[in-house]
């Protein structure tokens, strides 16, 4: 086995514990409701004796002991099952699965505009240091961190859709969808996309404006800078090829650690503008407090981020040779 | 007040002067943002007396239309301006007790995690890891649907999130002071471990944990805010974000509803920032 092989072996088997860990967490969040799974249904269906409340007990297998009972959950996890709701009437995982391409169309798009518009004014931050430019810029990413993301996304509403009326305020699609093939429903999909791509962006864009423009300070002053200089290459192609590479690195760890604040404020923004993904489900489940819901769309974005944190390592290290691997 | 001749960092010469917190335009803006958010807080009772939940007027009334009711009111004819001062209360105090927790927290497990080494840096470094990769949000959401939504419950949820920050730093601080040569004399000298850690690691991680208790402050802030906006504000209090999330329903109409609870709590963020990156600049100085 070569060392890298070896390497991605040991990360990969670094993760279990962690996701172990994970589980735990859950199963012991889920036992600590006040009131489990029959209560509530004993509740909402107006009360049950208390011999109705054993056999519903047993169905659901709450009667056995606590240890069993967690060795069943993490089975069930293992099947990709994470149990049932109620409200929905529908198991857990199929109702994520059906809103999760939402969110990662959602995230992916407000990570485009993040890279493509932060890494740009962190260029241009850095290589005008010192003028208001830079500092104006600075201001912004300030800003852009303290910002609370929902109030953004509201007053957008209020300016593009209910002033302007360019853009539309809630939902994926128009209602009843507009007539005309894939194209029309993809462009009435996009305009949808928008206003809540931009605001998710603002967080992550404020921290690529900043690592940029570190990055390509830090670089720009380097030996390999002044003799790519002097061999009379032009400036821009210089940055793109030689600066932007170094900022590369750092972009990728600081995008796999943020991903936990990215899915928080997934839930804020698309609760604001009805977006039907991962995030307002869980909206939905803390209305209705349905823990299960709850407990499993957690569990499934957390694992999400340890899993897409290990690609993002295994990516980092095939990236740069310097990483040790022994 | 001595005049400094070199422009060593402020951490070097002995304490902070006055100059160089005035020198520093952060600093001094967002000091004076914070000292607007405390005084509206701690004088709330004596500008607007009563309880801000009252209704005083006729509903969604605009802001700038009655000289006695300048931020108008909201849906239900509660006076905007004295419902947006009390509010600031209970950021603020979520703000700081969750902020208190976790640097209590983070100070405990970073000191013994980095002093100690071994197996107890191991563990503790595991646990840090689990609670920093679950969504902070989401899990402080599930926190106060179990425990119930107080001021109480929700700065412990908020406060448990951030707790691996503040560890971290304060272990690589301890790692740092415990290889040093004065401490192995002091160990054999018979001077406690917990001696060592008060006297030695506690002070020189002062300087990182207030500015990363800035930024924190900040951050719990925004996550009352948003845990209010998502419903799971305490009822009993007026706050912010409960504020702009019942302020929703008549967006279209009376966006100002949500506009000036939102931009208050953009303030006093922002004030916290500013702190934080003035603090920064002060005892990190780097090249501008």
């Amino acid at each position: 086995m070569t060392p890298l092989q070896r390497y991605i072996g040991r990360r990969i088997l670094q993760s279990i514990p962690l996701c172990f860990g994970i589980i735990l967490v859950s199963f012991a969040l889920l036992k600590l409701t006040p009131g489990d799974l029959v209560d509530v249904m004993a509740g909402e269906s107006g009360g049950a004796t208390a011999e109705y409340i054993e056999e519903l007990r047993a169905a659901y297998g709450l009667d056995v002991p606590v240890h069993v009972q967690f060795a069943r959950y993490v089975w069930g996890v293992l099947q990709f099952d994470l149990g049932y709701s109620f409200r929905q009437s529908m198991p857990v995982s199929d109702l994520i699965l059906e809103r999760l391409p939402a969110t990662i169309l959602l995230s992916v798009s407000a990570l485009i505009i993040a890279l493509a518009v932060g890494v740009t004014l962190g260029v241009f931050a850095a290589r005008r240091r010192g003028t208001w430019i830079d500092e104006g810029i600075s201001v912004l990413s300030t800003i852009g961190f303290a910002i609370p993301l929902f109030w953004v996304g509201l007053m957008f509403i209020v300016i593009f859709s209910i002033n302007l009326r360019w853009l539309p305020s809630s939902g994926m699609a128009s209602v009843g969808g507009p007539a005309g093939g894939w194209l029309v429903q993809a462009v009435d999909v996009l305009r949808h996309l928008v206003l809540p791509a931009l605001t998710l962006s603002l967080f992550y864009l404020s921290i690529y404006v900043r690592l940029t423009r570190s990055a390509v300070l830090e670089v720009q002053e380097l030996d390999f800078v002044r003799t790519a200089r002097a061999k009379g290459l032009r400036e821009w192609r210089i940055v793109v090829r030689h600066v932007l590479r170094n900022a590369l690195l750092p972009i990728v760890t600081i995008t796999g650690l943020q991903l936990g604040s990215v899915f928080s404020g997934t839930i804020v923004i698309e609760t604001v503008f009805g977006w039907p993904g991962i995030g307002r489900l869980a909206n939905d489940a803390v209305m209705s407090r349905d823990l299960q819901l709850l407990l499993g769309v957690f569990l499934f974005s957390t694992l999400m981020v340890v899993l897409i944190n290990l690609l993002v390592d295994l990516v980092y290290v095939t990236l740069d040779p310097r990483v040790e691997r022994a | 007040m001595t005049i400094s001749l070199t422009n060593a960092p402020a951490a070097t010469r002995s304490g902070l002067r006055l100059n160089d917190i005035l020198r520093s335009r952060p600093l001094v803006v967002g000091l004076a943002l914070l000292a607007a958010a405390l005084f509206c807080a701690l004088s709330a009772d004596l500008l607007f007396p009563g309880d801000p939940r009252d209704m005083v007027g006729r509903a969604n009334l605009w802001p700038g239309k009655d000289p006695a009711l300048p931020l108008g009111t909201d849906m239900m004819g509660r006076d905007m301006l004295a419902a947006l001062v009390h509010s600031s209360r209970s950021s603020l105090l979520v703000g700081f007790m969750a902020t208190t927790l976790s640097i209590l927290l983070g100070v405990v497990a970073g000191s013994l995690a980095g002093y100690f080494g071994g197996w107890t840096d191991d563990v503790l470094m595991r646990i840090c890891e689990l609670f920093q990769i679950m969504p902070s949000l989401l899990f402080a959401i599930i926190l106060v649907v179990i425990i119930g939504p107080t001021v109480w419950s929700i700065s412990f949820a908020i406060g448990i999130t951030s707790w691996p920050q503040v560890a971290r730093l304060v272990r690589a601080e301890a790692m740092r002071v415990s290889q040093l040569d004065f401490v192995h004399a002091a160990m054999t000298m018979g001077m406690g471990h917990g001696r060592i850690i008060v006297k030695h690691v506690l002070p020189n991680s002062l300087a990182p944990v207030m500015v990363t208790a800035s930024i924190l402050i900040a951050h719990a802030i925004l996550s009352d805010a948003s845990l209010s906006f998502l419903g799971l504000g305490d009822p009993g209090t007026m706050s912010w974000g409960t504020m702009v999330g019942t302020g929703r329903p008549l967006l279209r109409t009376a966006w100002y509803m949500t506009a000036l609870p939102g931009g208050a709590i953009f303030l006093t963020v922002m004030a916290f920032m500013l702190i934080g990156n003035g603090l920064n600049d002060l005892f990190n100085p780097r090249l501008k």
